[in-house]
């Protein structure tokens, strides 16, 4: 498991600190682990309740652990307008799962996030930490094949090499 | 770099920057925001930098990476200074004839100058462009002349001069006084004055105040905070500063949203920058003013854009509102006077303090003063940031800025505020932008936001779509709000499902009197405008759902079909691979067939059709 020491320096017995803790827990692990929560409880002194209440209220937390490729869609007003809900259209069809969830080969977590603040480029899809603009159910569905054509190529390495 | 100690080092210091700069003899200047990099700019930049060591040029051109500079649409863009040229839609492969032509050349490359699309006609430089034409651009100007990432730039172009003049020989008595007489009101929605705000604040016994900036930004469809927040920290950060001195706090806070990576890097780069020189710290420029200013990511919460639940949030609590009989700028953050103001409300500072309250004033209508950022976006051919004198009318926006309709179907309507604002029709266009006229439209100013909607745009479908928005975003601590908003969403899908009645259209308005007049905080206060104002103005596609089970703008599923026409389809097999749910079967070059059981209505198939050969029923 990721070490959340280096997270914790400087920060220790300051309860104010627990959102900032958080992100950075959620940036180096992908989500939030429990026995992390109860590691940032006892360092910062919060009720472990709290952590939990805290990490399960703002959307920047995740308790489940995410894909190997994350990809969000914005569904804020102006890709609204632009079409977004074609975007999930693809994403249910394509995956068979709903946003929020995680394929069950690990590979490919969807979400969807409010806004991304790029709305004059509508829609806005962002893959792990790429924007992509002008999207299309098209367009996203080459990215998906591309997300899942890696696997397969990546298996047959590890064949190899096994 | 060195530390300041005394106001007149920093003077000197900008004169040395100068100094150093004249020699300069051309700019390339390439805006490298994070909806530029959407559009590839770095791609651009890296493919420009590779060609510049590989033809040589004068080592007196310089490349400037900045922020955005508004015209999102048509990035990547580069534009030269001087003589003012700008290249849009550029791409890496244009890298090296822009060197070889332009940098090395002194020549014009046409096919990479800006058409206006509703002329036709060719811009050569920025300031032909009709998109800035008609702007006032008081805030946004700065940004092509600084990179975010260096203070240098900032203090090069006149920053924190208003610091020093402040400093120096304004008493925070006489700051309240001037921005109070400028007519600034907030920018985040409300619209409070923000000069009583201060004077509210500074009068408040404490020992420990607060100023903070709210970047929280949450409004789906509104990005100028970002845009400001990254574009040009420095501009924000020495805002706080004037407004920390004229209150007296000696702490300052940045809350930024986490969906803003570049804006949070940014800021926190230019607070330690700011620090590194002695302008953040103890006894700042050898004066007796202390001042630090904190970053803090939020968690992504739509309701930490309230005052207080923002305040909450900064305690490392969950983002609840409070209520508010007593007010933040007594009682805010731990407790203590806090000032909350916006981006965009902190950016109006330093101008206000450099060129009087009077020249602020001279600004804009009766009640609203100054300049606004709108972010114009949805079916309009020109969409970006776009800075305005308040007083401006819907209608030069969203024509003579954003250019009209985009896709051959009509403007009916544009959506100001976000979830809190309304829908405003095309017979309400002639209304001229400020606080008040909006708010007796029955929508509001908001943030900014600006969404253009056509003929496509099923107006019951959008208060469908910010009562979800809400829904998810209750914090679920008052009543009125988590149930009342969820109630109010089952009856707009009754409605756009075709299970609608006319009984159900009086109760959704009943339902709105009571969740406006009754929740804890402004995010459920206004949550039934978004419903109130369709119903106002479009109440007639309300009708059409409810007695003729009809979506006119053929955007409620259950309301319509998908039908492939014969003397048009020519059996291509394009929407038969597209469709995600294989509800499309047919054989190559043979008509092919919607299956109704498996059809979603997703509209897939139209948007990868290049026949026009589905039609919607």
């Amino acid at each position: 498991m990721t070490t959340i020491e280096p997270i914790l320096e400087g920060r220790r017995s300051q309860p104010d600190q627990l959102i900032e803790v958080l992100q950075d827990v959620q940036k180096i692990c992908g989500y939030i682990p429990q026995d992390a929560m109860k590691t940032v409880a006892r360092e910062l002194g919060v009720p472990l309740m709290e952590v939990y209440r805290v990490a399960n209220f703002y959307k920047a937390f995740t308790l489940k652990p995410r894909g190997k490729n994350v990809i969000t869609i914005c569904t804020g007003t102006a890709c609204h307008v632009r079409g977004s809900d074609l975007l999930i259209d693809q994403v249910k069809g394509q995956l068979n799962i709903e946003p929020g969830d995680t394929t069950k080969d690990g590979l490919i977590t969807v979400e969807c996030v409010n806004c991304l603040g790029a709305c004059a480029l509508a829609p806005i899809v962002v893959q792990n930490e790429s924007y992509l603009d002008h999207m299309s159910p098209a367009k996203l569905r080459k990215i998906i094949d591309h997300a899942k054509g890696k696997k397969k190529k990546e298996a047959s390495d590890a064949q190899v090499q096994s | 770099m060195r530390k300041f100690n005394h106001s007149s080092d920093l003077e000197g210091f900008r004169q040395e920057l100068l100094e150093e700069r004249k020699d300069i003899t051309s700019t390339i200047i390439i805006p490298n925001g994070t909806c530029c990099q959407a559009a590839n700019s770095l791609a651009v930049i890296k493919a420009i930098l590779q060609e510049i060591a590989r033809q040589g040029v004068d080592k007196n051109v310089q490349v400037h990476l900045t922020g955005c500079h508004g015209f999102c649409e048509q990035e990547p863009m580069i534009l030269f200074e001087p003589g003012n040229i700008i290249y849009c839609r550029v791409t890496p492969e244009d890298a090296r004839e822009i060197v070889g032509r332009t940098v090395k050349g002194s020549e014009v490359i046409e096919r990479l100058l800006y058409t206006d699309p509703v002329s036709g006609k060719t811009a050569r430089t920025e300031a032909e462009i009709p998109f800035y034409q008609a702007q006032d651009r008081q805030l946004l100007q700065h940004n092509k002349w600084v990179d975010p990432r260096s203070i240098k730039d900032y203090i090069a172009i006149g920053g924190y001069r208003a610091l020093v003049k402040t400093l120096d020989s304004i008493s925070p008595k006489t700051v309240v006084e001037e921005v109070r007489s400028s007519g600034l009101r907030g920018r985040g929605g409300g619209g409070f004055s923000t000069g009583r705000k201060w004077a509210e604040a500074r009068s408040a016994p404490s020992d420990e105040k607060y100023v903070i900036c709210n970047a929280d930004e949450g409004d789906p469809g509104a990005y100028m905070d970002r845009c400001l927040l990254e574009s040009n920290p420095h501009l924000i950060i020495e805002g706080m500063m004037i407004g920390a001195w004229a209150v007296g706090a000696q702490k300052g806070y940045i809350y930024v949203r986490n969906e803003y990576p570049l804006a949070v890097q940014h800021a926190r780069l230019a607070v330690k920058q700011a620090r590194d020189i002695g302008l953040l710290g103890e006894n700042i420029l050898g004066s007796s003013f202390s001042f630090d200013v904190e970053v803090a990511r939020g968690g992504g919460a739509f309701v930490c854009g309230e005052s207080t639940a923002l305040m909450t949030s900064l305690e490392g609590k969950v983002g609840e509102p409070r209520p508010k009989d007593i007010h933040t700028v007594k009682e805010g953050l731990w407790n203590r006077p806090s000032v909350l103001n916006n981006v965009e409300t902190w950016a109006n500072i330093p101008s206000i303090i450099m060129n009087g309250s009077g020249w602020f004033a001279s600004k804009g209508t009766k009640g609203s003063k100054g300049t606004k950022i709108f972010a114009l976006t949805g079916q309009v051919k020109n969409t970006g940031l776009v800075e305005i004198s308040m007083g401006t009318t819907l209608h030069d926006i969203v024509f003579n800025i954003g250019g009209g309709q985009k896709n051959g179907k009509a403007i009916k309507a544009v959506q100001t505020g976000g979830p809190s604002g309304g829908c405003l029709p095309l017979s309400k266009f002639d209304l001229p932008v400020d606080f008040d006229s909006l708010y007796e439209a029955g929508s509001m100013m908001g943030s900014g936001g600006m969404v253009v909607m056509d003929e496509g745009t099923c107006m019951v479908d959008v208060a469908k779509y910010f009562l979800k928005f809400l829904q998810d975003e209750s914090c679920g601590k008052c009543v009125p709000c988590r149930i009342g908003v969820d109630r109010m969403l089952e009856i707009v899908t009754d409605i756009t499902e075709g299970r609608g009645t006319r009984e159900q259209i009086t109760l959704l308005e009943e339902l709105s009197e009571t969740v406006a007049e009754t929740s804890l905080c402004g995010l459920g206060k206004t949550a039934p405008n978004p419903v109130l104002s369709t119903m106002r103005y479009f109440a007639d596609e309300y009708f059409a759902h409810v007695d003729e089970k009809r979506c006119p703008a053929g955007v409620c599923k259950a309301l319509i079909s998908y039908d492939i026409l014969d003397e048009k389809c020519n059996g291509c097999g394009v929407c038969l691979r597209a469709c995600p749910h294989g509800a499309i079967k047919g054989e190559k070059k043979k008509v092919h067939a919607i299956e109704p059981q498996l059809c979603l209505k997703c509209g897939i198939c139209i948007t990868e059709c290049k026949f026009d050969a589905i039609a919607v029923g």
